[in-house]
């Protein structure tokens, strides 16, 4: 249970002579939800490219399940079980759901070349796949994609993760775009789907919801892994200013505390 | 009420309420007796040739691509018959052969590249066209020494690609139309291949991680288009007895016309089959019926184009009903 299923050791990534990622160890286990922090450009998108098999590691090792992997494209990474959902969920927005849910892996039945696409099994498998999740708005397949909201989008792209067997999951940035009723919601999935024990990558901007759910923080600065610590290690406020890269935002606290008293407060919003 | 909305959320509801619009439209201004035009083979003639190019046309649309090479295909398609078959006297098995043959080699070439480069289809079907276009012309003068030529097909030919049917003047290719328009159907509507076309149009990148052979589906789609046309051009080789080289430039437009009538949306990711073939019959009846109206001939380019700018707003706002559309909770 305690072994980590995907883990990095030591892996650079340069794109030329640009180096993106020094040196980056890393492990995330079974039931567990790694949070990914960072500021825009620290390297969190080259990061998880490299764990669903877009880039290959320059230098460094990739492990699953203890044994060394190399993916060479990202169909690989997927067939091994890791799954990548982006910040619009990556799907068809003129699709109903059904038809979306089983897009490359549609249900068929009749014989030869009579295979007929099966509707009803589509829509219904999706949608009591995403109503697990507790998302049970969703009742008829035939919807299409884009007249969900984002946070059903993003729901229903991670219950079909799951359904095709995904152990890794890795959600980009997946509450960036929303309210906060709607985050809460996908919040409430990535829980779910840690309770089903799947190793989670959860990269985000907001510190208020990685630590609404997060068991393990590194946060990446400039492409190096600048703190790797457990929940509850560290606070709010230490967060903030890591992802920062350090100074910025304390200075910026200090000065909001002389002005209003309230500094802490107003940099926390955000 | 329900009924009526499930059905205006469909991609074909813009192309049927054309339809029924055209036909009002030439009933009340132009005196149409309906029954005098349902018989008449014109618009049914029409409609079959652009059809059978418009329906592979409708599947590359939704896959999110373009193909505007068609039209010099007919043309191209229509030459090779009549060359080969006619000018050379071979039989006319290697005529249709040849015919083909040139259709999936202009598709594979256009979906080579498209999948290869990053350049739009258009341009790069564009630039075939342009191409074809002096192949057909400038092939044609050096083999034959002309632009025309004639061609006798054997009966057998004739009675499968250039007969009339029915004891009048419709084309047998209106039975191939509707034969391909039922396989089209199938494929995109009751087959997984059809989902995977909906999915390169809706998202290539996220389809390409599904695991769906974009790159393979693109090159077949333009396969297909290139080949209806020179199947189409051929049939009118045989049917006419004879084979010019001209532009097809209508025949691009004509086709396009049909499709965005049906309810393709041209960035890709939507549309039907059946709204692709009631588009293709409203275009050749605004087309083909002016003729049976009291209106000037000439009046018919403005009716087609104000049936599009009509038709395409009113895709845009049926498709805003099929997104925001959610079922009513059950009381």
């Amino acid at each position: 249970m305690n072994k980590p299923v995907l883990e990095l050791k030591n892996v650079n990534k340069s794109f030329g002579p640009i180096d993106v990622l020094h040196n980056i160890t890393l492990q995330v286990k079974a039931g567990e939800v790694l949070c990914l922090l960072g500021d825009n450009g620290a390297g969190k998108s080259t990061l998880i490219k490299t764990l669903a098999g877009v880039h290959k590691p320059t230098s460094g090792e990739m492990l699953m399940d203890g044994e060394p992997v190399s993916f060479a494209r990202p169909k690989d990474a997927a067939d091994r079980g890791i799954a990548t959902v982006h910040q619009f969920g990556g799907t068809f927005p003129l699709m109903s759901i059904g038809r979306s849910f089983f897009v490359g892996v549609e249900p068929t039945k009749g014989f030869g070349p009579f295979k007929v696409f099966d509707k009803k099994t589509a829509n219904e498998v999706a949608v009591k796949a995403v109503q697990e999740f507790g998302i049970t708005r969703i009742t008829d397949g035939d919807r299409l994609i884009g007249g969900l909201s984002g946070g059903e989008r993003q729901s229903l792209a991670i219950a079909r993760a799951l359904h095709f067997g995904a152990r890794v999951l890795i959600l980009d940035e997946p509450t960036a775009a929303l309210g906060v009723k709607q985050a809460s919601h996908v919040l409430r999935v990535v829980m779910e789907a840690k309770k089903r024990g799947v190793a989670v990558i959860f990269i985000t901007h907001q510190v208020t919801h990685a630590m609404a759910v997060g068991d393990h923080f590194a946060v990446l600065i400039r492409g190096a892994l600048a703190a790797n610590f457990m929940k509850g290690e560290k606070s709010r406020e230490e967060i903030t200013d890591l992802m920062a890269g350090g100074e910025a935002l304390a200075d910026l606290d200090a000065h909001l505390e002389d002005n209003t008293g309230q500094g802490a407060a107003a940099a926390t919003v955000s | 009420m329900d009924l009526i909305a499930n059905l205006l959320r469909r991609p074909a509801a813009a192309s049927i309420l054309s339809l029924i619009g055209v036909l009002v439209f030439y009933v009340v201004f132009g005196g149409v007796e309906l029954g005098k035009l349902a018989n008449a083979a014109s618009w049914l003639n029409y409609a079959a040739r652009i059809g059978i190019v418009a329906l592979p046309v409708g599947l590359l649309m939704i896959s999110g691509e373009i193909d505007i090479s068609i039209g010099a295909m007919i043309p191209a398609g229509a030459m090779t018959t009549a060359i080969i078959s006619g000018y050379y006297d071979l039989p006319i098995i290697f005529g249709i052969i040849g015919a083909l043959t040139i259709g999936v080699l202009v598709g594979l070439f256009n979906g080579i590249l498209a999948v290869r480069t990053t350049v739009p289809t258009l341009i790069i079907t564009l630039g075939t066209l342009v191409a074809m276009q002096g192949v057909v012309l400038a092939g044609s003068k050096l083999l034959t020494g002309a632009a025309s030529v004639p061609l006798t097909s054997p009966a057998w030919a004739k009675t499968l690609f250039g007969d009339f049917i029915f004891g009048g003047s419709h084309q047998v290719i209106i039975i191939w139309w509707v034969i391909l328009a039922v396989i089209f159907w199938f494929v995109m509507h009751m087959s997984k291949f059809g989902n995977w076309i909906f999915a390169i149009g809706g998202d290539k990148v996220s389809a390409r991680n599904a695991g769906i052979p974009v790159d393979r589906i693109t090159i077949l789609l333009f396969v297909l288009t290139s080949t209806a046309a020179s199947f189409v051009g051929m049939c009118h080789a045989i049917l006419f007895n004879s084979a010019q080289v001209s532009g097809g430039m209508n025949d691009i437009f004509n086709i396009i016309v049909s499709v965005v009538v049906g309810g393709v949306l041209l960035t890709g990711g939507f549309g039907s089959i059946a709204g692709v073939f009631i588009g293709t019959l409203t275009f050749a009846i605004v087309n083909k019926g002016i003729d049976f109206t009291a209106i000037d001939r000439n009046w018919a380019n403005l009716i087609i184009g104000v049936m599009l700018l009509i038709a395409v707003a009113m895709n845009e706002s049926f498709r805003k009903m099929a997104l925001s559309y959610s079922p009513k909770p059950k009381k």
